[in-house]
């Protein structure tokens, strides 16, 4: 079955790889500044957050009095959760987005979840690309530890995938998925420790806290790009687990329901 | 390569009676079905070998887009199986996919990659691509600003790039001009002719019965017909007219062609003849003669109007003459049961050489769609040739009258 879908991938590279691109085209094709947006946008909510909470709020990470170092936590957090965010909404809506194609066009569906992580893959690259700049620049560069963000990635993206398939293909059929999903990601965010940190959090929060499966990983993030610390690759086994339960249940729910889905369409 | 086999298909959507009881039957286990199935189509099996060409008709909502989109595998069939041999490509939905913003050149590359085609051999394909659209420099300009002839034509020439073993058509030939359509028509023919198998979906007489060698006809989701195209045609032309209370009966002539005869009966045609200048039946005319068409009609109810039509055809079940008397002003008005009438039709024979059959119908107005009291295809089947007139080319004969003038060589100005 993986062999198969490999396949399949392999021979419509051109396509997947023409979507990718065409979709970075498209969305600057008509403006000035182009990719610069791609950046601008995640940069005015880490100002944002920055200035609300760092030096309006006077927030400071516990044992580091020093206003940038705040600046580095947020970024770690906001960006990788942005990319985990645009995976589950793009791919929720893949479907839905792409009805005409599915319903005209017979082409192997399992291209549109790939062209979804290509394209956030970009996206996160790019910003991710400035942020080390940044840190280069700030005298903050993390050191051999940048290498864990290899296996951190793998293992995000892993998550995202499998939970993004069975939200694109329940989506077609009981739109409220999608409504719902878009709900539970606000909460979920401010149930991660992203703009907080976890340790001003009471004890039983905290313990509470654990139960979410991207606390641990965006906490990897954290301490790698402020402290340049290892990731405790033991803390993340939950999410290593769940994801791969999510990617199973996630091709078993694509395989099965691929063929009624144009029906519902 | 180009072989196609459908066996037992059937397509059938899920109903389910509230959006919960989808989420019930897919989380409690060994649940029982809480949906309905619509069949939308049943019962499907033909087979089409390589090279053929197979027509398939029938009226909005039979099911010939579901049966094609399954053959094409954008649908995936509920029971049955199909089995196709061959690179497969559609021309169903021409201009799928493109993106306005980008320009030609660049969409006709996205339309072959979702063909599954890499991008150098669409590069290698592209000047044919360019040549065949004749969309000249538009090319490189955003496919928004481009017509919908043009984005037609653009699409069709990559669709058409590479001659595929099995060529899907969807009516769709039936958009842009008369010139390319002409041309993508040739283009169809030159791939059929080097063994590209067809399937056509369309209403066009003509086109089915020009190109196709068998026809589909398809009626309420299931195969009503396989055979030759002009029995099909005229079956499903009957079909069309069929209202309560109308009959369709098909009846093989001895000649081998398949008659059909539908209506609601209220009055039938008795008797139809050719006949000559000495009032003689005959089966053969010559080209230019006077002949009469004579049919003879029973009333069995009284209706309040009749209007007899006859359309002559040739052997391809191409139309070359029609009249009715409601176009000649000439339709009977307050008819009673019992009642026996003649018609006769007096014309110069102006066909050219070759079999020709009558088609007839009796309605109340100008169209037999509207009140079809009978339709009756091969009514008469006659045969013209030509004794008496210089041998000529074509259908129809035109006679034309020759005169010659030659001139002196002096009276050609020359331009010193």
């Amino acid at each position: 079955m993986l062999l198969s879908l490999y396949r399949s991938l392999r021979s419509y590279r051109g396509f997947i790889l023409g979507s990718v691109k065409r979709e970075f085209q498209a969305r600057y094709r008509n403006s000035l500044f182009g990719a610069l947006w791609t950046v601008l946008n995640p940069l005015s909510m880490i100002v944002v957050y920055t200035v609300i909470f760092s030096h309006i709020m006077r927030a400071r990470l516990p044992g580091v009095d020093d206003g940038m170092a705040y600046s580095v936590y947020l970024c770690a957090g906001l960006l990788t959760w942005g990319l985990f965010s645009e995976i589950t909404l793009r791919s929720q809506n893949m479907f839905l987005e792409n009805a005409n194609l599915l319903k005209k066009i017979s082409f192997p569906r399992i291209c549109l979840p790939v062209i979804v992580l290509l394209n956030a893959g970009i996206n996160f690259a790019i910003i991710i690309g400035l942020f080390l700049g940044f840190l280069l620049i700030t005298g903050r560069w993390p050191g051999m530890a940048l290498l864990a963000m290899l296996p951190l990635l793998a293992l995000q993206v892993l998550f995202c995938a499998g939970l993004g398939m069975i939200l694109g293909v329940l989506n077609v059929f009981f739109r409220d998925v999608g409504q719902f999903f878009a709900i539970c990601l606000q909460f979920w965010f401010w149930l991660t420790p992203i703009v907080y940190p976890l340790s001003i959090l009471p004890e039983w929060v905290q313990r509470l806290l654990q139960l979410n499966p991207l606390t641990n990983l965006i906490g990897s993030y954290q301490n790698l790009f402020l402290y340049g610390q290892w990731p405790v690759w033991n803390s993340l086994l939950p999410t290593l687990v769940i994801g791969v339960l999510f990617c199973v249940i996630g091709l078993r729910v694509f395989r099965r329901r691929v063929g009624e889905m144009v029906d519902e369409l | 390569m180009g072989h196609i086999r459908v066996t037992d298909l059937g397509k059938a959507y899920k109903q389910y009676p509230t959006r919960w009881s989808r989420l019930a039957e897919w989380l409690i286990p060994f649940s029982p079905m809480r949906h309905r199935q619509h069949w939308v189509l049943q019962d499907v099996n033909f087979e089409i070998a390589p090279g053929e060409a197979v027509g398939i008709v029938g009226v909005n909502g039979a099911g010939k887009s579901t049966l094609l989109k399954m053959i094409t595998g954008t649908t995936q069939p509920t029971c049955g199986r199909i089995q196709l041999e061959g690179r497969v490509a559609a021309l169903l939905e021409l201009g799928m996919g493109f993106h306005p913003d980008f320009t030609g050149r660049q969409n006709a590359v996205m339309a072959g990659q979702l063909l599954g085609m890499q991008v150098e051999e669409i590069e290698a394909l592209m000047p044919d691509i360019e040549r065949f659209a004749e969309i000249g420099e538009a090319i490189d300009h955003p496919v928004r600003t481009y017509s919908s002839g043009m984005q037609m034509r653009l699409a069709f020439s990559v669709a058409t790039a590479r001659r595929p073993d099995i060529l899907i058509v969807d009516e769709a030939l039936s958009v842009g001009d008369a010139y390319f359509q002409h041309k993508s028509f040739d283009r169809i023919r030159s791939f059929r002719k080097a063994g590209t198998t067809l399937l056509i979906v369309s209403h066009d007489r003509s086109a089915i019965q020009s190109i196709c060698d068998s026809a589909i006809l398809l009626e309420g989701g299931r195969m009503a017909m396989h055979d030759k195209p002009e029995a099909v045609m005229d079956y499903y032309n009957a079909l069309l007219a069929e209202r309560e209370g109308q009959t369709v009966r098909q009846e093989t002539l001895a000649g081998g062609q398949v008659q059909t005869v539908s209506g609601t009966g209220e009055a039938g045609i008795l008797s139809v003849r050719l006949l000559d200048e000495r009032e003689r039946s005959i089966e053969a005319a010559e080209v230019g003669q006077p002949v009469v068409l004579e049919v003879q009609v029973e009333i069995r109810q009284d209706i309040e109007r009749l209007v007899l039509g006859f359309m002559i055809k040739d052997r391809l079940g191409q139309a070359m003459y029609g009249i009715n008397t409601h176009r000649q002003n000439q339709a009977l008005e307050d008819l009673h049961a019992g009642e026996r009438i003649t018609y006769r039709f007096a014309f110069i024979m102006g066909l050219g050489k070759g079999n020709y059959s009558v088609a007839l119908s009796l309605s109340r107005l100008d169209s037999h769609l509207d009140r079809n009291f009978e339709w009756r295809d091969y009514g008469l089947v006659f045969h013209i040739i030509n004794n008496r007139q210089e041998d000529f080319v074509g259908y129809s004969w035109l006679g034309a009258k020759t005169s010659i003038t030659r001139h002196a060589e002096n009276l050609v100005e020359r331009a010193p």
